[in-house]
């Protein structure tokens, strides 16, 4: 039986007269990588912070590995390693420095080897004694990242990994967390609002927006067939909205976007459009079912407007 | 009323031969004393020196004093720093009574710890002189100036009293207390970098008022042993 | 807690800025040094202007042990600036810089955290007063020699044995250091509020500076709240360098003339320290970390 390694019961976190995040409760389980998923100021980080005892909670539970975050803090953290948003380290010292002083901050004691062997994990063990002021925003992703593992946590937290990096960079760290998954048995969260990356490795995933929890499950579980979205393009989009909205598929019609028509329908009637499409006249350039994520979180997120000007 | 006139001048007549001759006195009392001190042609003393001014706190410190016939005179402190009324501290009495064109005059009599002594003011006739005038307690029987108080042109009174013991018999004293007038002072704040003190006053402030003195305790003497001029420059 | 202090301790001292205290008190106490050297005997005879109307004062007015004197009145002026760069820094720098956030994911309590980082910047401080006292005693004493120290205080003037001395300036040189880790844990205690050091190491110094003017001005409204303010204790070391006398005005050596002073101020130091890191600790506990 899989262990839950995190639990959170009816968190709440108030600032003054903003609620970041309302009465959230959501399970880790062993193994998991969990994909937490918001616009920007949706509460993930908040709520990621509050895990780690960065903030404090108004109201609610916190249980990590079966103990109270609030009496076993220190034993907790011991096995937890988190990367926060843009990972700083201390610029005037090098790479290994920085990864040693962290590394005696965790409790731990790792021999020179063990440390060279973490920066060549993260592809640094050239750049071991260089002074990190001297890296590039990847270069320190990787070193934070080495920190967040030099002392073998069993849980992982990464907040916002692939922020400012370059697609390289992003390939990278979607290639670790898989790593750690599949290889290192690690229960990873992970939060982003690039979905397209969650989707690759998320074993779960729990959407929250305006800090309160809008759905929580598996990749198969959010999809359902019946309401896949299709995406349709063609010379005149005009004329074919004009077309469609004539006919029986009117009540399928999605608010279009720039370049496209949305409809959403069951997975089985996309041959019966595709043969209405012809019978209408209408010249199509491309039909494509979309069954992603992204279209997931669009559909269940408020503020259109905000993900039209993301998405596009 | 002619014969009370004439009655009281031959008193004034009497008075003044009188008095010539307690002046002739007094002078040969002077030069029996310098004659007593000239015994000494230099010597080399070692004390302790204590200053005692109202507004200054000082230790008691180590001392040298150096003399040389007729009036070279010099106080060293062992080491550390003295503090000395301006013009420096002369406390040889040879050097007071060195100048022979002088008068000596009979001015009463005293009692200076316990022992009964002879008033006499010296009045230098040489207009050059710092010295305006010294009067002195003597003691004629041993030939001992026990107390002298100098008034100077330059650095105003001060006053000298003498303690004798093993060196009476070259007029040397054991113990010398040299007495001065001092000028309060207050520094101002920002020199001291001091805050405002609202506090009672110390053993020092309750001392004011009262002049200042150094005392100079001999406890030893080197007397003819010969000492160079070197010393005194 | 000897882990974190070491770990604190080599952030302090492999920062570049840490350095700059340093090179400062030398520079500072240096040129004072020489100005004394080639121009002491007029400093010496300005300040003792007043008293040589009436007295001859002779000796090595100018030693080691008075130009000491001298520089430390100068320099706890000043230091308690170069205290605050590092002191106000220890939070808010952290902050700034980004890592706050990362150090206090790790397992280690934050009274525990803060109290690391407040004895690293007493230890700092500690370590540029013993530099401050190489330089400003030491080097004095082989510059100039030593000697009696003659000092005026505001209605009297005390001078004091060459070997009576030594022990005055230990002891100065301890209370110095309460007084100026007093200004380490204010600043330390600013720097909770701020994500730049910037702010807390100017409001550390306003701070100073309005409550050296009020403990300063003798204006009787001020009066009732001089006594308990930080500032008006600091100065106290130089109760060390004043003598008690007997009923002959003779100094006794190895006295105090006011101990109790010494001992009511440090305690009202050691108050102040205890105040700043207490209140440190509650502001720490609660605080939401969001830089």
């Amino acid at each position: 039986m899989m262990q839950e390694i995190i639990k959170v019961t009816s968190l709440t976190k108030q600032f003054n007269h903003l609620t970041a995040v309302n009465n959230l409760s959501f399970a880790v389980q062993e193994g998991d990588v969990y994909g937490f998923l918001g616009q920007n100021g949706a509460g993930k980080s908040t709520t990621i912070r509050m895990l780690l005892t960065l903030i404090k909670p108004t109201s609610g539970n916190i249980e990590l590995f079966g103990m109270k975050l609030s009496t076993h803090r220190n034993e907790i953290l011991r096995q937890v390693g988190a990367v926060i948003e843009k990972p700083d380290v201390y610029k005037y010292l090098s790479a290994y420095e920085n990864l040693r002083l962290f590394a005696k901050l965790s409790g731990i004691r790792v021999s020179e080897q063990q440390l060279m062997q973490q920066l060549e994990m993260v592809g640094l063990a050239s750049r071991a004694k260089d002074k990190v002021k001297t890296f590039s925003q990847g270069m320190k992703q990787r070193l934070g990242i080495a920190i967040a593992l030099v002392h073998q946590p069993q849980l992982i937290i990464l907040d916002e990994p692939t922020n400012g990096l370059d697609p390289q960079g992003i390939a990278d760290i979607r290639n670790l967390i898989l790593h750690l998954s599949r290889e290192m048995k690690k229960t990873v969260v992970v939060s982003s609002h690039l979905l397209t990356e969650i989707e690759q490795v998320a074993t779960k995933v729990l959407i929250i927006d305006q800090g309160k929890k809008i759905i929580e499950g598996t990749s198969a579980e959010l999809f359902d067939p019946a309401q896949t979205i299709v995406e349709l393009t063609t010379f005149d989009n005009v004329f074919a909205l004009k077309q469609l909205q004539q006919s029986q598929w009117s009540q399928h019609l999605q608010p279009p976007r720039e370049n496209a028509l949305l409809l959403k329908l069951d997975r089985q009637l996309i041959p019966q459009l595709h043969r209405s499409l012809v019978d209408l006249n209408i010249q199509v350039l491309s039909l494509q079912p979309r069954h992603s994520l992204e279209d997931y979180f669009l559909q269940v997120t408020s503020g259109n407007q905000h993900v039209d000007t993301f998405t596009n | 009323m002619k014969r009370i006139i004439r009655i009281l001048f031959v008193l004034f007549i009497f008075q003044s031969i009188a008095l010539a001759g307690f002046s002739q006195d007094m002078r040969a009392l002077v030069q029996k004393v310098k004659a007593k001190l000239d015994l000494v042609n230099d010597y080399v003393a070692e004390g302790k020196m204590k200053t005692d001014v109202a507004f200054i706190k000082a230790p008691v410190g180590k001392v040298k004093i150096f003399y040389k016939k007729p009036n070279l005179f010099k106080l060293k402190r062992d080491h550390g720093i003295s503090i000395l009324p301006k013009g420096g501290v002369s406390v040889n009495m040879s050097s007071v009574i060195a100048t022979t064109n002088y008068v000596a005059l009979y001015a009463g009599d005293a009692v200076i710890d316990g022992v009964k002594t002879k008033i006499v003011k010296l009045l230098p006739m040489n207009d050059n002189s710092d010295i305006v005038l010294t009067t002195m307690y003597i003691d004629e029987p041993n030939l001992l100036i026990k107390k002298a108080v100098t008034t100077t042109k330059e650095n105003g009174s001060f006053e000298m009293q003498f303690s004798y013991g093993a060196y009476s018999k070259y007029g040397l004293p054991d113990k010398v207390i040299f007495g001065f007038n001092t000028k309060d002072y207050k520094m101002p704040k920002g020199i001291t970098l001091e805050f405002e003190d609202g506090d009672k006053p110390t053993a020092a402030e309750k001392l004011k008022g009262k002049k200042g003195r150094v005392e100079i305790t001999y406890t030893s003497y080197s007397i003819n042993q010969g000492v160079s001029d070197d010393v005194f420059k | 807690m000897w882990t974190l202090l070491q770990i604190e301790l080599y952030k302090i001292f492999r920062r570049p800025r840490t350095y700059i205290a340093f090179v400062a008190i030398t520079a500072l106490i240096t040129i004072v040094q020489l100005g004394l050297k080639v121009d002491g005997k007029a400093y010496a005879e300005f300040v003792l202007a007043d008293l040589s109307n009436t007295l001859q004062i002779d000796g090595k007015i100018m030693n080691g042990y008075f130009v000491c004197y001298v520089l430390l009145q100068l320099l706890l002026v000043h230091v308690p600036l170069l205290i605050a760069l590092i002191a106000a820094d220890m939070i808010s720098g952290e902050a700034n810089m980004g890592t706050l956030r990362l150090l206090l994911t790790k397992p280690i309590g934050r009274t525990q955290f803060i109290l690391a980082k407040f004895m690293a910047s007493a230890i700092y401080t500690l370590m540029l007063l013993v530099w401050l006292a190489i330089l400003a005693l030491f080097l004095s004493m082989v510059i100039f020699g030593t000697d009696d120290m003659f000092l005026l205080k505001n209605n009297y003037a005390v001078q004091i044995e060459r070997a009576d001395i030594f022990w005055r300036y230990v002891g100065a040189f301890g209370f110095a250091a309460l007084a100026m880790i007093t200004v380490a844990a204010l600043g330390f205690f600013l720097s909770q509020f701020a994500e730049n050091s910037i702010g807390p190491i100017v409001a550390t110094m306003s701070i100073i500076i309005v409550c050296t003017i009020l403990s300063t001005m003798s204006i009787p409204i001020f009066n009732t709240i001089k006594p308990y303010l930080f500032t008006t204790h600091m100065v106290a070391w130089k109760e060390f360098f004043d003598v008690r006398v007997n009923d002959s005005n003779e100094t006794i050596r190895g006295t105090i003339q006011h101990p109790e002073k010494l001992i009511n101020s440090a305690l009202i130091l050691a108050l102040h320290i205890v105040a700043f890191v207490g209140a440190s600790i509650i502001v720490f506990k609660r605080k939401d970390v969001l830089s």
